[in-house]
């Protein structure tokens, strides 16, 4: 039985009936991830002998009738930037080539203990800096669509595996984009949960005030039920929400009949790809025949999105890289005569350019004499973004926009112009900055065959919003089946 | 030209949370190395600080005791700069928006009722121990992430020894909140001065030095002296003082410069994004206030009202909240303030310092020490008696649970008053040494310390000194 075909949904069902082991899956899930890798490079590790132990703990609660949980048996693959104890996490970085995690992350803890089995540590833009997943230590991860075109990033091998059917599901980060941009790229479904909705603990931060983990799977309802298990309310994450976690899953539905669809026109600009733009707008026609109303609305201040997210992020990434010095874990530096040496070569050798580049903006904007030109403004401006949003919602229950301004670009076409990749977030800053909720869903495909997705946003924990409405969009489109080959 | 230091200090005080302030580590001193730390107080990645209720509340409690103002909003920044022993590579600190400002501590220097501002107080994190051997150096982490309270004084003290008086008022205060150890030796209280001259009379401050590694009381005083002199003498030479961080070296007593203000450290100050802001209502603080026990100079004053005792044994009698509930224990139950104070400044003392115990758990209690004061009084014993009783409790003849007047019974102790009994002792006595009473006779009135001396001895010390003094006289003189 080839069980690539299957769903979380369908998998766990199968799994909690006895009809199928987890060890079958999970053995499945292990042989297609060694065979990808000198293809897609997707993994950073591959964690075989701790996968078959849980796979078989999954087993043996079903074979003593006690449920293993929503995500009985199901093979995920975590993005090496979340902790998991025992095994090597790297953040893609050479700084943390032997880094081996003490604990684990909140998100794999409450994915383990509902019966997920992981099968490996995806690659990604080292310290998850970059939208193309060429800045990993580890080499670059290829397209599945298209192996000379890039994944999108950071979270670059948790999409790909994904689309290549490696896994049914992954878990990603997403800071300005990571999750939604390569889901876009590689046509699957990605959620950024809102801001404070799952816990960071465990996470190697970025920056802190953006960083959220999600889900990324090929289906709406996939994506539903892993970000109900890694939802809520945690004592390690003070800046996660007391606010109760709806049963994402269970209350899934298809009717989108005078839901209000708010079209951005900032969203809407020359420079799209007309493509992008095509499938984009295919995609809304879908959901306005299906019975939605949609509403023309402004956020005037998108274009400062950007300016201020280069600040922001960089600024807390300064800070919460500084621990990466050699003192306690992590690469040291051999060739050091005193202190400081040692941290300047330590860090020299251990960072790549992407995270330097950034350290040193963000060092330049909190020194003395700039922090209120530039990181305090930016904060300022934050907060104009946020109420943009906040009074968009007035007037619409969803915002949908595209994902990227074009389909899945070619290896090394943008990596030697920093300032061109970071453009190419333009779309997804936003509801970052503004903290709420977004997600990517596959609308179209170029002539090329190159996935194009959908983004739907909605207001501060109203996930259930962009779920429906991306699960009915889903069911009538109907791409789900299209895939990519030789996997 | 008479010159007039200005003196400010910032004293860290480490408060006496059960676990640190972001983690629920320990904070106890004197773990083994790196025993008491986490995934948090290590900074691992991903770890994230969460923060700690109780240090919060006991630092209300200090605000209020230092007449702050407790601020509503609070927000917690990244203070970054790196130190082997600075995990994070930051130091999560108040900067901006700290928890108290605008108090005062107010004691008496020499009778006189002195006031030193607060400027602010602010809750932060410690970091850990580096030590260094050599051509290594090890890194303890057990005090990193233990949370400390800054005091920041206003510049308004004008001599050492108002310094030394500000801080020792200061730790007596924490001490009564027991919201800290006081420990200078082991680091639990740390003082950094800064300080400055001006000629007397300019309203001007002179340009400021920051003092650092001021462990003891003793060194808080040598440091501030040598270095305003140092600073004086400078001027006089026509030359200029530069705003720099000296460090004060003990064993050669002077300050050495340590670096100088254009190399100080950009610490690159934000909000640390992993903390929510702190929203302190009125009704926590307000429940803190209930908790607010009396400060020492308030108890101070009401001692020597209340128990009619001098200011100077007011003054030692408080000097921390355990003697003084002792001596206010002992007062209660007899009544006599002077006596009490007496006792216990006195003999109490002698004895905690011979046997170096401290009033926590003193041999002899405040009930018997009451009980001593209370059969005095009432002429049961006499003074005499009382000490030896005393003596005999404290060196464990007898427990502090033993009562003072089972004690006296048993040991048939009681003043003999009875002047029948007195009377018989003293014939006896006069019978048997004849020719002593020919000397007394004849003029040599000394010899009547040795009827008197016999007399008590024949009463085994027990018989009333004023009774046996007034019929020896009598008799000897051949009046009765």
């Amino acid at each position: 039985m080839n069980f690539s075909e299957l769903t979380i949904k369908s998998m766990a069902d199968k799994v909690r009936r006895g009809e199928i082991k987890a060890r079958a899956l999970v053995e499945e899930s292990l042989t297609r991830s060694k065979k990808s890798q000198p293809v897609l490079n997707a993994f950073i590790t591959i964690c075989e002998n701790e996968a078959l132990k849980s796979a078989d703990r999954v087993d043996s609660l079903v074979s003593q009738k006690k449920d293993p949980g929503l995500l009985a048996g199901v093979p995920l693959a975590i993005k090496d930037l979340l902790l998991t104890k025992g095994i090597r996490t790297t953040a893609a970085s050479k700084i943390l080539d032997n880094f081996v995690a003490p604990y684990s992350s909140t998100v794999t803890n409450k994915l383990e203990a509902a019966g997920a089995v992981i099968v490996g540590k995806t690659n990604l833009d080292e310290f998850a800096m970059g939208a193309s997943n060429e800045n990993s230590a580890y080499g670059p991860v290829k397209n599945p669509w298209d192996l000379t075109r890039v994944p999108g990033g950071s979270s670059g091998g948790s999409a790909a595996v994904v689309a290549a059917r490696i896994t049914p599901g992954s878990i990603g980060t997403d800071t300005g984009g990571s999750i939604r941009e390569p889901a876009s790229f590689c046509g699957i479904t990605g959620i950024k949960p809102t801001y404070g909705r799952v816990s960071r603990y465990g996470v190697v931060a970025f920056a802190s005030s953006l960083d959220q983990v999600g889900p990324m799977t090929r289906t709406v309802e996939d994506s539903a039920i892993i970000l109900e298990v890694i939802s809520g309310k945690d004592r390690h994450d003070s800046t996660t929400a007391q606010i109760a976690v709806p049963p994402f899953s269970k209350n899934i539905f298809d009717s989108v009949k005078g839901l209000k669809i708010g079209l951005p026109k900032e969203y809407f600009v020359d420079g799209i790809d007309t493509e992008v733009r095509k499938a984009v707008e295919n995609g809304i026609e879908i959901l306005k025949s299906l019975g939605a109303q949609i509403v023309h609305i402004s956020l005037p201040h998108t274009s400062y999105g950007i300016a201020v997210y280069y600040l922001i992020a960089p600024c807390e990434a300064s800070s919460n890289l500084a621990r990466y010095d050699g003192v306690r874990f992590g690469h040291r530096s051999k060739e050091n005569k005193d202190i400081l040496d040692l941290y300047c070569q330590s860090r020299g050798e251990g960072f790549g350019p992407e995270p330097k580049r950034r350290i040193m903006l963000g060092t330049y904007a909190l020194s003395s004499g700039y922090y209120d030109a530039y990181y305090k403004k930016a904060c300022q401006v934050r907060r104009l973004i946020r109420d943009d949003f906040v009074k968009a919602f007035q007037t619409c229950d969803v915002i949908a926009a595209p994902v990227a301004t074009t389909p899945a670009f070619k290896l090394g076409e943008k990596s030697s112009d920093p300032l061109q990749m970071y453009l190419n977030d333009i779309f997804t800053l936003g509801p970052s900055l503004a903290g709420i909720p977004a997600l990517s869903l596959n609308c179209g495909f170029t002539k090329n065959g190159l996935p194009v997705g959908l983004q739907l946003m909605a207001s501060h924990f109203q996930e259930e919003k962009i779920i429906n409405s991306a699960h009915a969009l889903e069911k009538t489109i109907n791409l789900e089946n299209r895939q990519p080959h030789g996997f | 030209m008479d010159f007039e230091p200005v003196i400010g200090l910032e004293v860290h005080a480490q408060l006496l949370a059960k676990s640190k302030i972001f983690c629920p580590c320990s904070s106890a001193f004197g773990a083994g190395d790196n025993d008491n730390t986490c995934a948090v107080c290590t900074g691992m990645p991903g770890a994230l600080p969460v923060l700690n209720k109780e240090v919060v509340e006991l630092s209300i409690l200090t605000g209020l005791a230092l007449k702050c103002e407790i601020r509503e909003n609070n927000v917690f920044s990244r203070k970054n700069y790196f130190y082997p022993d600075l995990p994070k590579g930051y130091q999560i600190s108040q900067y901006d928006e700290p928890i108290c400002v605008k108090g005062k501590v107010a004691f008496l220097v020499e009778g006189v009722e002195t006031t030193v501002g607060i400027t602010r107080a602010h809750m932060e994190e410690d970091a850990g121990k580096s030590t260094h051997h050599g051509n290594f150096s090890l890194v303890n982490l057990n005090r990193s992430s233990v949370p400390l309270l800054e005091i920041v004084s206003e510049p308004d003290l004008r001599n050492s020894k108002q310094a030394g008086e500000y801080l020792r008022n200061l730790r007596t205060i924490l001490l009564y909140l027991g919201v800290c150890d006081g420990n200078m030796e082991e680091g639990s209280l740390r003082c950094d001065a800064n300080v400055s001259v001006r000629p007397v009379g300019q309203k001007e401050f002179g340009t400021r030095v920051e003092l650092k590694n001021i462990n003891s009381f003793r060194f808080v005083e040598k440091a501030i002296d040598f270095e305003v002199g140092r600073q004086i003498d400078l001027i006089e030479h026509g030359q200029k003082i530069t705003q720099e961080t000296r460090l004060y070296d003990p064993d050669k007593n002077r300050t050495v410069s340590m670096r100088l203000k254009e190399e100080a450290h950009d610490y690159r100050y934000f909000p640390d994004p992993d903390l929510l802001p702190l929203k302190i209502d009125r009704l926590w603080v307000e429940r803190v206030k209930t908790k607010l026990p009396e400060l020492p100079l308030e108890k101070l004053r009401r001692f020597i009202n209340q128990y009619q005792i001098p200011e100077y044994d007011a003054q030692i009698l408080t000097q921390t909240r355990e003697l003084s509930e002792f001596y206010e224990n002992i007062v209660k139950k007899c009544v006599n303030g002077k006596a009490a104070s007496n006792w216990v400044m006195g003999d109490l003392m002698r004895i905690l310092n011979d046997q170096k115990k401290d009033i926590s758990n003193s041999p002899v209690s405040a009930d018997q020490i009451a009980d001593l004061i209370k059969n005095i009084d009432g002429n049961q014993i006499s003074g005499k008696i009382a000490k030896s009783i005393f003596e005999d409790i404290a060196t464990g003849k007898y427990s502090r649970e033993m009562s003072v007047g089972e004690i006296i019974k048993t040991n048939n102790l009681v003043q003999v008053t009875d002047t029948m009994a007195i009377e018989a002792t003293i014939d006896k006595i006069i019978a048997a040494n004849l020719a002593q009473v020919e000397q007394f006779r004849s003029g040599k009135d000394k010899i009547f310390g040795f009827f008197v001396g016999q007399v008590m001895k024949e009463m085994k010390g027990q018989g009333s000194p004023q009774i046996i003094n007034d019929l020896l006289k009598k008799k000897l003189k051949g009046e009765a």
